[in-house]
């Protein structure tokens, strides 16, 4: 019998090359789509989740000839992930839904549905790859850093990379796209998806005043002696570390250095004030066991710049001592722990200092 | 493979696809033209409204033909709401009907009707105290559908008829999609105005229906043009499709009551034998006069999406509520208005038997259905970088 791999797509290329890929290596494929949201598409329509998203997947699956399943997670997924950003921005924080829903909705409720289904092999169209080692499986950056999605993977641990793989991450974008037309397939020529999947338009704004009118309502920007400097449009509106689209109209450049929940206050500060040694994780984990105190290249955004820190755990958290100052990072983004293309783990900044 | 959704559609069966060929080659005319291509094409239509107002206790002339139960059901509803707003502007309905039927429902409301849209008891029958409670002058449609397609739950219709006759003048119009074919119908008796068909529910071709129209009946037209079916429905008519219908409607009508004690007997076999190996299952609609090929049941602790796509590995076809657009399952309206738990109603899953079912198809059926709810069952979720 010919090994099953359940192949989680999206109704873009980079998902649908996944399934080709695997079909060709000699996989009895089984293509699956997950409905996340209720009720009509939330996004553009050629946005992931909608009926032309499906329609697109579907018929990459009748062209190279696996069966294709549409799951409805809608009610999981707003529990989890939707629920998660609202409630980050609402503390004040700047969560990353990408990796809750990997750690949710795709490697738990999805991986352990593979499983049931009989798959051998769980893949999904992320660039990254997975190395099996005689030290366990290692995750590892795409082969094409342009692309490299690893940052939202390193929650994964060896009972998921056992059966995960990641096909397009040994390729290049362009290669992709052209495995795609060679085949045929509707998806070649389809866009990149950059915006939150379930949030309309790309309209971050506009969800968040609907999601969390509580964030939404103006109120003062201060500076570190307490004096108002302006107006915010809602606290949950901000990032830590943002510069631009603050409306101040003083000549230094002036930084979001804290956002108050409890009084619906933002602060600012210079430029000087905006940088950061230490920084404290939770939901720490790692690809393979580590020790309690390493050495590790650390990048705190998807696509942000790596730098050296020394980490210590202690159970599920962690403290990064950087080897120099920092731009300040933003609490609810990941910090995701490298040693050269590997990545080693990660967790979500909890507060930087 | 084993096919269970009869309910869905139905193989076009042999005697029928035959009598269709000719229609599509030979007798290619316009039924509309005087020639002799034509008046083939409108004989072979003629013959076909005969047929198919025989099977159903109707009148040649009553018979209107279209593109299937959809499109019967918009015709019935907003024909009747259009044509009878100066009375009143009240429209009755259930709350389990088809979408083609709940949806339009739904657009009329938006055009300024009032819609009820009447409770159902556990079991999926209409709830008649609250259907008497509706009633009033206002009220100029009534539509009920013959039997649920989830859950094969037969409507009391000669009893809402009675009710609907004493209190006002509403139209009475039923979704029959489901029962013909599956049990016998005798429109002359239900007292009703309208019903909705769709040949491939019946071994006919998929894109062919028909709306009864009793005679004295007046609905508005919802399509204009050439002004054929006497004016109710514009445009060319799918002649070799409508002669199918016909003919699955012939011997649909021959051989209904057979086939219904004959698929009684084997859904009872599927269910007992479903109770007696799987634990914690609940037959929906079982305190209810059932349609003898319909078993829906709700399978405790496991997604109706995860059983039907193993069933589909393992070469069985089912079907579990209803599909949207992307072809995902919401929870079903039907289950969800009787009452159903939703962690039950997640767990729903119907097989519909038909012509070719036999009993080795059912015995494998749950063969098949007691391995996978057990493996479904016996996999519950890991947590994400356990190491």
């Amino acid at each position: 019998m010919r090994p099953k791999a359940v192949v989680a797509m999206s109704g873009g290329v980079d998902s649908s090359v996944a399934a080709a890929l695997l079909k060709d290596a000699g996989y009895d494929v089984i293509g699956i789509m997950l409905k996340l949201w209720k009720g009509r598409a939330a996004n553009n329509e050629s946005g992931c989740c909608s009926v032309d998203a499906a329609e697109d997947a579907r018929r990459v699956a009748q062209v190279l000839d696996f069966p294709f399943y549409v799951l409805n997670f809608a009610d999981e997924f707003d529990r989890t992930v939707v629920g998660d950003f609202t409630a980050g921005y609402a503390s004040g924080l700047t969560p990353n839904p990408c990796v809750t829903c990997n750690r949710t909705i795709k490697f738990r409720t999805l991986l352990s549905r593979a499983r049931a289904y009989g798959a051998d092999l769980f893949a999904t169209g992320h660039y990254a790859r997975v190395e099996e080692t005689a030290a366990g499986f290692r995750l590892m950056r795409a082969n094409d850093r342009s692309k490299d999605q690893s940052y939202v993977l390193y929650m994964l641990g060896q009972v998921e990379l056992a059966m995960t793989r990641f096909p397009v991450g040994e390729y290049s974008k362009p290669e992709i796209r052209d495995i795609a037309a060679s085949l045929g397939l509707r998806t070649a020529g389809k866009p990149d998806s950059q915006d939150i999947c379930f949030v309309p338009n790309g309209d971050t704004h506009a969800f968040l005043r609907e999601r969390v009118p509580a964030g939404s309502q103006p109120g003062p920007i201060l500076n570190a002696a307490g004096e108002s400097l302006g107006t915010h449009r809602g606290y949950a509106h901000y990032t830590l570390g943002q510069r631009r689209g603050l409306g101040l109209g003083t000549g230094l450049p002036l930084y979001v250095r804290e956002i108050r929940p409890s009084d619906n206050v933002v602060v600012v500060a210079g430029r000087e004030h905006m940088s950061v040694r230490t920084m404290h994780l939770r939901d720490v984990s790692f690809v393979r066991p580590r020790k309690q105190m390493f050495r590790t290249s650390v990048i705190t955004r998807y696509r942000g710049a790596e730098a050296m820190a020394t980490v210590q755990t202690a159970e599920a958290t962690a403290r990064v001592e950087f080897d120099e100052p920092q731009p300040l990072a933003a609490p609810g983004q990941s910090a995701v722990f490298y040693d050269g293309d590997e990545v080693l783990g990660g967790g979500t900044i909890l507060s930087a200092a | 493979m084993i096919y269970l959704d009869y309910a869905a559609t139905t193989p076009i069966l042999e005697e029928v696809l035959q009598e269709m060929l000719p229609y599509q080659r030979q007798f290619f005319g316009n039924p509309s033209s005087v020639y002799a291509a034509g008046r083939e094409a409108k004989k072979g239509l003629e013959e076909a409204r005969e047929r198919v107002a025989g099977a159903i206790g109707a009148l040649p002339s009553e018979i209107i033909f279209t593109s299937g139960g959809t499109e019967a059901d918009n015709m019935a509803l907003k024909g009747a709401a259009f044509s009878h707003r100066s009375r009143g502007n009240h429209i009755v309905t259930t709350s389990i009907e088809h979408h083609a039927v709940l949806h339009t429902a739904e657009w009329l409301e938006k055009q300024g009707f009032r819609v009820t849209f009447l409770p159902v008891s556990r079991d999926g029958v209409v709830d008649l105290d609250a259907l008497s409670a509706s009633l009033s002058s206002e009220t100029v449609l009534v539509s009920v559908m013959l039997a649920n397609n989830e859950v094969g739950s037969i409507q009391p219709l000669s009893q809402v008829s009675k009710i609907v006759r004493e209190r006002c003048r509403a139209v009475l119009h039923t979704d029959a999609v489901q029962g013909l074919g599956k049990i016998p119908i005798d429109l002359g008796k239900l007292g009703f105005d309208m019903a909705s068909f769709a040949a491939h529910k019946l071994g006919g071709p998929k894109g062919v229906g028909a709306l009864w129209v009793r005679h004295k009946t007046v609905i508005e037209p919802i399509s204009h043009g050439g002004g054929q079916e006497r004016g109710m429905r514009s445009g060319t008519p799918n002649v070799a499709g409508v002669v199918g219908f016909g003919k699955a409607a012939e011997i649909a009508q021959r051989e209904v009551e057979g086939e219904a004690a004959r698929l009684g007997s084997l859904r009872d076999r599927l269910q007992a034998a479903i109770l007696s190996s799987i634990a914690e299952v609940e037959v929906n609609a079982s305190g209810a006069p059932r349609l003898p090929g319909t078993l829906s049941m709700c399978i405790k602790g496991v997604e109706g999406e995860s059983l039907l796509l193993m069933l589909d590995s393992k070469g069985v076809a089912a079907s579990s509520g209803s599909a949207c657009a992307s072809g995902s399952l919401d929870p079903s309206h039907v289950l969800m208005a009787m009452g159903i738990p939703p962690e039950m109603a997640h767990g729903s899953l119907r097989f519909s038997l038909g012509r070719s079912s036999a009993a080795t198809d059912v015995d494998k059926a749950v063969e098949v259905l007691t391995q996978v709810v057990g493996r479904l069952r016996s996999i519950a979720p890991i947590t994400v970088g356990s190491g």
